[in-house]
């Protein structure tokens, strides 16, 4: 770093950021990466969800309960439900670092919707296997 | 001049000619078309996050027993209840439209503005017609 003589630069990070612990992560590509891999996932996956459910409007609950259960839908639907809440959480994380600047605020905001994420694709998954296993 | 901190707004141009220059804060170069698409991504984004209550809720309910089924059942048909979902098909087509041009984005391409300018048409026609193809069907 700097010595008496003059300014040596050793590396890219600024005096604050060092200070202040804030350099990169390494996380921030896989973090990208892992939102394009699930958009990626989501485009059959949304067209396949929402023209399945269209057709299903109006029918009675047995012929829901046997769409759902089926081998091929429930493991569709596990897929959807998988890449829907991680490409959800991180999201949303994106949108709240950058509009939200106060550190507490982001932080319960980001972690809220973090835990909400994780058990709604439980909860969710755990409905479709039941119609899948359970019958 | 009229203000001393017009000063510093003097510059020359390339030919040594002493000339205003022009000062920023045109909010109509901000806030364009482009811009509204773009911001329209993360809202929408976020509402269809919200809108995953409702799909959870649907799952939970048929995995339950038919009364619980019956109680989302008549939810999504109360006018309230077809606003959201009408709201959150909508939302779900545009995302999912604008998506697809992120990820064209991420391939390098389609970046000139001629090439943006003419995606955004396409992005709002394809949501109408999907949006409109979701509802023909559910309600035919």
């Amino acid at each position: 770093m700097a010595d008496a003589k003059g300014l040596k630069i050793e590396t890219m990070r600024s005096y604050l950021g060092r200070a202040r612990g804030l350099g990169s992560a390494h996380a921030g590509f896989h973090h990208w990466w892992v939102v394009r891999l699930t958009a990626l996932a989501l485009v059959p996956l949304t067209l396949w969800f929402v023209f399945s459910l269209v057709q299903l409007t109006g029918a009675p609950y047995a012929a829901v309960r046997a769409w759902a259960g089926s081998p091929v839908n429930a493991t569709l639907l596990l897929a959807l439900i998988a890449a829907t809440f991680q490409h959800m959480h991180l999201g949303v994380q994106t949108v709240a670092e950058d509009y939200i600047h106060t550190d507490a605020v982001r932080l319960t905001l980001v972690l809220g919707v973090k835990a909400a994420s994780a058990l709604l694709a439980v909860a969710a998954a755990i409905a479709v296997l039941k119609l899948a296993i359970a019958g | 001049m009229k203000d001393i901190r017009d000063v510093q707004m003097v510059g020359r141009t390339s030919d040594g000619r002493l000339v205003q220059r022009p000062l920023s804060g045109h909010l109509s170069v901000y806030l364009d078309f482009d811009m509204v698409i773009s911001v329209g991504h993360r809202v929408t984004g976020c509402a269809i996050a919200v809108g995953t209550l409702v799909l959870v809720w649907f799952l939970v309910a048929a995995a339950t027993g038919e009364a619980a089924y019956d109680r989302v059942s008549w939810f999504l048909r109360t006018p309230v209840g077809t606003l959201v979902l009408f709201g959150w098909t909508a939302a779900l087509w545009y995302h999912f439209c604008v998506g697809i041009r992120h990820l064209i984005w991420d391939t390098g391409r389609m970046y000139d503005l001629r090439a943006v300018r003419r995606s955004r048409g396409v992005i709002l026609g394809v949501t109408v017609v999907l949006t409109a193809l979701t509802w023909v069907i559910a309600l035919s």
